[in-house]
C-alpha cells in the first residue's frame, strides 16, 4: 500500500566521471560515497597521535648541527601566478618550471629479511612506482622511477620535518593501524596511492622542500631507500656520526656546527632538561630569559587557530551539501525512471487515446527527469574538486601547527640552555667561594672550576647556535605564513569562483532541460496570467 | 434515490456561467483547530454555490469535519455502486503532524476537490446524501454521522480495515483463491489487470516524487549550514577574500530558501496529485470488488432461480399440492434474481461509462501537474543561477587583480 511516511535507503553509490588530468595538479578521480573523504584530511576528525612534534621529543642541544637550509631561505618562490585552477599548482609560476609526480602501479613484495618472514609465514608489504617528470636542473635527469613503500614516505616526512623546522610541511597521508588483510584489500592500496600522489605533489609544490635533498634522494635514488629515519640518532650512535649526514648527501664533511635537528632525538637527559624547563616556565618559577614577546606572533597564532576550526567547520558543511547535491540528482533520476515505466506500461496497455495522450505527457518529463539528474552529478563531481580545497587547507593548517611548534621548541631549547648556563655559573661561584677558604688553593675544586668552566664555554656555544636557529625558525615562520597566507587567498579566490561557474551553469542547464519540458506540456497550463 | 444518467442534466460547476444553466458548486475553506487534546479535531466551513431548486436558496455555508465527509463517502458507495466515488485523503497522518499547517493546508484542498468532484459527477451530484451533507445543519449532521455509524457500523477506522478487507478480497479473486463465480471477459480481465499493475506504477512514483520533496529540503538545509559556515570563515580571513567569502554564504542562503519554498511546491502540485491517484485506483479497486459480488450475487440467484423452475415443473407434472407453495417461492426468487442481474448491468454500465470519465479526468489533473512541476523546477534552477551568478563580477575582479 503506498503510504504517506517512506522509508529513505541509501542508495547505490555514485561514481564521479573521471576528469581529463588536462591541469598537472589536479586532484586524481575521488569515488564520492556518503561519508567518505579524502583520506588526507583525516586529521581533522582527531589530533594525529603519531605528531612527532610535540614538545616532548626536543632537539639535543650537545652537539647541534647546523642544518642546511639557510641557502634555501631567500629561494622563496616571489611571483605567484594564481591563475591556476588548482591548489598547489600555482608553484610552477613560469612555464619552463616543469616537475610532475605520478605514483601507480602498487605491487606486493616479500619482505626479505630472514627473520620476520619466518615468523610471520612471510610478511609481504606493497611498493609504490613513484614516476618524476621534471625539467629542473637540480634532478639530474628528466624522467626516472623508483618503487618505494609506505615505510620509506614515513622516513622522508620524519627526515623533513627535521630539516625544514619553522617551515609549513605539507602533512603525510597517515599511517594506518589495520590488519594485514586489510592491507592488501584493493580499496586501501587505492586510497593509499592516491594519498600518496598527493602528498608528493605537495612537496615539490612547495618551494623550499621542492629542492631538499631528502626528497630528491627519495624521488631519484634507486633501491633501497638510503635515508634513516633521523639524523638525530645516528649520529649520537656513531662515532664522527656529526658528518655523517652530509656524507649521505655527497657533500663533503664541512668544519662548522650544524644545529641538531628538533625532533626524532631520544636524549632523556635533554628531554628531562627542558621538561624541567618548561615547567618552570608554565609555573612561573623563574622568569626566562628569553620569552616569547612577540605579540604579533602569538596573535598570528591566535588566528591561525581560529581559521582552522573555521575551515573545520566550512568542510564539513561543504561535505553535507556534496552528499545533497548527490541525493537530488538520484532521486531525480529514479523519479524519472519510475515514470518511464509507468510511460511503457500505459503504452502497453492503452485502450483509450487519452492513455496515450498522458503516456506520452508522462514521457517528456521522465526524460527531463533524467536529464536533469545527469546535471546534478555532474555539478556534484565538480564541486566536490572545488570543494576539496578546503579539505586540502586543513592538512595545511596543521602544517602551521608544526610550523609554530617548531618555533616553540626552539625557544624551548634556548631558555633550557639559558638556564643551564646560569646555573653552572651557580656552582662555578659556589665552588670559588668555597675553594678561595682554602689556603693555597684547592687543587681538586680547582680542577672542578675548570671542567665547568669548560662545560659553561660548550654550552654558551650550543645557545648561541641554539639562538641563530631559534631565529632562522623564526624567519621561516614568518616567511611561511606569508606565502601561505598569499596562496591560501587565491586558493580559496579560485575555488569560490569555480563553485559558482558551475552552481550557474548546470542551474542554467536545468533550468532549459525543465523549460522544454514545460512548453512540451503548455497546453495544461491553468495559472491566470 | 437514484437517477440514470440518461436523465441526469449536466449541472454547471461555475456560478458564473448564464443563469438559465443549472450549476452546483462547493468549496471548502478555513479550516479552524477545535476541541481540547486527543479529541482536538479540525473544523472546515463549505460554501455551496447554486440555483438548484432542491437546494435551500443560492448559497449556503456548513461546518464540517472529516468524519462527515467520511460519512458521505460511504453513503455514496453503497448508493452508487459502480461508480468510482472520488478518494479521501488518509484518516491521520502521524500524530506530530496532524496539526500542522502544511499537513492541514494539504488536507482542505484534499477535501475540496473530493467535494467537487462529487459535485461535478453526473449521476453522484444528485444525491440527497450529498443535499444533506452541504445543507444540514450540524446537529441534524451529527445525528445522521452516528445514525450511520450505528447502522453500518462502520467508523472511519473500520472503513479502512473493510477497505482493507477489500483489497484482499480481490486479491484472492483476482488470484483465483475463491471459488470461480466471476466474469472472465477478456476486456474486463485486461481492465482489471491494468488497474492493478496501474496501482503498483503509481505507487512507485509517488513514492520517488515524495522522496523528491526530502531531497529538495535536504538540500535547501545544507547549503543553509554552509553558508553560514562560509560567513564565518570570512570573518577569519582578510580582504578581498572576507567579504567574498561573506557573499557567498548570504547566497548560499538565498538559494537555500528557494529550495525550501520549491520542496511544498512539489509536495502539494505534484507528489499530492499522485498520491491523490494512487487513491483514486485503489477506490476503483474497491468497485471492482463491488461488481464481483454483484455477479455472484446474479449467478447464484440465477443459478437458484432456475433450480426452483425445475422443481417446480417437476411439482407440477406430479400435480403435487405443493405447487401454490413452489410458485410463489419460485417467482419471488425470479424477482430477486432480476433485481440482481439489474444491479449487476447497472454496475457494468456505470464501471464502462466511468473508465472512460476517470481516464480523460487523470490525463487532465496529471497533464497539469507535470506542467506545474516543470515549470516549478524551471523557475527553481533559474532562480538559483541568477542568484549565483550575482557573484560573479566581484569573482571576477579579485581574480584578475
Amino acid at each position: 500500500m503506498m503510504g504517506s511516511e517512506n522509508n529513505d535507503d541509501d542508495e547505490a553509490h555514485l561514481h564521479a566521471s573521471k576528469q581529463d588530468m588536462d591541469n598537472l595538479f589536479s586532484p586524481p578521480p575521488i569515488i564520492v560515497t556518503p561519508t567518505d573523504s579524502d583520506p588526507l584530511s583525516s586529521p581533522r576528525s582527531k589530533p594525529n597521535g603519531n605528531d612527532n612534534r610535540s614538545y616532548l621529543e626536543p632537539p639535543s642541544y650537545a652537539d647541534v648541527i647546523f642544518s642546511p637550509f639557510d641557502d634555501n631561505s631567500s629561494e622563496i618562490n616571489g611571483s605567484d601566478d594564481t591563475q591556476s585552477q588548482d591548489s598547489f599548482s600555482r608553484s610552477l609560476s613560469t612555464s619552463s618550471d616543469y616537475i610532475k609526480i605520478t605514483v601507480s602501479s602498487p605491487q606486493r613484495e616479500q619482505d626479505s629479511a630472514t627473520t620476520t618472514s619466518m615468523l610471520s609465514g612471510g610478511s609481504s608489504y606493497i611498493t609504490y612506482l613513484i614516476t618524476t617528470r621534471t625539467n629542473l636542473p637540480d634532478y639530474g635527469g628528466s624522467e626516472f622511477s623508483v618503487r618505494r613503500r609506505f615505510r620509506d614516505v614515513v622516513t622522508l616526512a620524519d627526515r623533513l620535518a627535521e630539516s625544514y623546522r619553522g617551515f609549513c610541511i605539507p602533512p603525510r597521508p597517515d599511517k594506518s593501524i589495520v590488519e594485514s588483510q586489510v592491507m592488501q584489500k584493493q580499496e586501501f592500496v587505492e586510497q593509499r596511492r592516491v594519498a600518496l600522489e598527493k602528498y608528493l605533489r605537495r612537496l615539490v609544490a612547495h618551494p623550499v622542500i621542492r629542492s631538499s635533498e631528502e626528497l630528491k634522494v627519495f624521488l631519484q635514488v634507486e633501491g633501497k631507500l638510503p635515508l634513516l629515519a633521523s639524523v638525530d640518532v645516528a649520529s649520537r650512535m656513531l662515532d664522527g656520526a656529526v658528518k655523517l649526514p652530509r656524507q649521505l648527501f655527497g657533500e663533503g664533511g664541512g668544519g662548522g656546527e650544524v644545529a641538531q635537528p628538533a625532533r626524532g632525538g631520544r636524549d632523556f637527559l635533554r628531554l628531562f632538561k627542558e621538561l624541567r624547563q618548561s615547567v618552570s616556565n608554565e609555573w612561573g618559577g623563574g622568569k626566562p630569559a628569553v620569552v616569547e614577546e612577540d605579540k604579533e606572533f602569538l596573535e598570528k597564532k591566535e588566528k591561525m587557530r581560529d581559521l582552522e576550526q573555521q575551515i573545520i567547520n566550512a568542510s564539513q558543511q561543504a561535505e553535507t551539501v556534496v552528499k545533497a547535491q548527490q541525493d537530488m540528482g538520484e532521486t531525480m533520476g529514479e523519479l524519472g525512471l519510475a515514470f518511464i515505466k509507468l510511460t511503457k506500461f500505459e503504452n502497453e496497455e492503452a485502450v483509450f487515446n487519452s492513455q496515450r495522450a498522458r503516456a506520452n505527457d508522462m514521457k517528456n518529463l521522465a526524460t527531463a527527469a533524467v536529464k536533469a539528474s545527469r546535471f546534478y552529478r555532474e555539478l556534484n563531481s565538480q564541486t566536490v574538486k572545488h570543494l576539496d580545497t578546503l579539505h586540502d587547507y586543513l592538512g595545511l593548517m596543521m602544517a602551521v601547527q608544526g610550523a609554530f611548534a617548531d618555533r616553540s621548541n626552539a625557544l624551548l631549547t634556548v631558555q633550557t640552555l639559558l638556564s643551564e648556563i646560569s646555573s653552572l655559573e651557580g656552582r662555578v661561584e659556589k665552588l670559588e667561594a668555597a675553594s678561595s677558604k682554602v689556603f693555597g688553593g684547592d687543587k681538586s675544586r680547582i680542577k672542578k672550576i675548570e671542567e665547568i668552566k669548560e662545560t659553561i664555554r660548550s654550552t654558551e656555544n650550543a645557545k648561541n647556535v641554539a639562538i641563530r636557529e631559534y631565529e632562522q625558525i623564526k624567519e621561516n615562520n614568518w616567511s611561511e605564513v606569508e606565502r601561505l597566507d598569499r596562496e591560501r587567498r587565491a586558493d580559496f579566490l579560485s575555488m569560490m569562483k569555480g563553485f559558482v561557474v558551475n552552481q550557474v551553469g548546470y542551474a542554467e542547464k536545468i533550468a532549459s532541460v525543465w523549460t522544454k519540458a514545460a512548453e512540451e506540456t503548455s497546453q495544461y497550463d491553468r495559472e491566470s496570467s | 434515490m437514484e437517477i440514470s444518467t440518461e436523465q441526469a442534466r449536466n449541472v454547471m460547476q461555475s456560478p458564473r456561467s448564464p443563469s438559465s444553466q443549472p450549476y452546483l458548486s462547493a468549496s471548502v475553506t478555513d479550516p479552524v483547530k477545535l476541541g481540547n487534546g486527543v479529541q482536538a479535531y479540525i473544523s472546515y466551513r463549505v460554501i455551496t454555490k447554486t440555483n438548484l431548486p432542491e437546494y435551500q436558496g443560492p448559497e449556503k455555508i456548513v461546518i464540517r469535519r472529516y468524519s462527515d465527509f467520511v460519512w458521505l463517502r460511504d453513503r455514496l458507495f453503497e448508493k452508487f455502486k459502480g461508480v468510482f466515488v472520488p478518494p479521501l485523503p488518509e484518516k491521520s497522518a502521524v500524530e506530530k503532524f496532524r496539526f500542522s499547517a502544511e499537513f492541514i493546508e494539504m488536507r482542505r484542498a484534499a477535501l475540496d476537490i473530493f467535494v467537487n468532484r462529487i459535485a461535478s459527477h453526473p449521476e453522484l451530484q444528485h444525491s440527497e446524501d450529498l443535499r444533506t451533507f452541504l445543507q444540514a445543519d450540524e446537529e441534524t449532521m451529527e445525528r445522521f454521522r452516528f445514525q450511520e455509524t450505528g447502522i453500518f457500523n462502520k467508523k472511519p477506522a473500520d472503513f479502512m480495515q473493510m477497505f482493507r478487507d477489500v483489497q484482499s478480497k480481490v486479491s484472492d479473486a483476482v488470484l483465483g483463491k475463491e471459488k470461480p463465480v466471476e466474469e472472465t471477459t477478456p476486456e474486463y480481465e485486461k481492465l482489471k489487470h491494468y488497474i492493478f499493475e496501474l496501482e503498483n506504477h503509481l505507487a512507485e512514483a509517488q513514492k520517488h516524487a515524495y522522496r523528491l520533496v526530502k531531497r529538495h529540503r535536504e538540500l535547501g538545509q545544507s547549503l543553509l549550514d554552509f553558508g553560514k559556515a562560509v560567513k564565518l570563515l570570512g570573518a577569519c580571513e582578510g580582504e578581498p577574500t572576507g567579504k567574498l567569502f561573506s557573499d557567498l554564504g548570504t547566497k548560499s542562503e538565498l538559494v537555500s530558501i528557494k529550495l525550501q519554498k520549491e520542496a511544498q511546491q512539489v509536495l502539494m502540485n505534484f507528489e499530492e496529485p499522485l498520491k491523490d491517484y494512487v487513491r483514486y485506483v485503489q477506490s476503483i479497486k474497491a468497485t471492482i470488488t463491488e461488481r464481483a459480488t454483484a455477479f455472484k450475487q446474479h449467478c447464484e440467484l440465477a443459478e437458484t432461480t432456475k433450480l426452483k423452475e425445475i422443481n417446480l415443473d417437476k411439482l407440477m407434472l406430479t400435480r403435487s399440492d405443493k405447487v401454490g407453495e413452489a410458485e410463489i417461492e419460485y417467482r419471488e426468487i425470479k424477482a430477486e434474481s432480476e433485481e440482481a442481474t439489474i444491479r449487476f448491468e447497472r454496475i457494468v454500465k456505470r464501471m464502462n461509462e466511468e473508465i472512460v470519465r476517470f481516464q480523460e479526468q487523470r490525463m487532465e489533473e496529471m497533464g497539469v501537474a507535470f506542467h506545474q512541476f516543470a515549470k516549478g523546477q524551471a523557475r527553481l534552477a533559474n532562480g538559483i543561477a541568477d542568484a549565483w551568478r550575482a557573484l560573479l563580477p566581484k569573482l571576477e575582479a579579485a581574480s584578475s587583480a
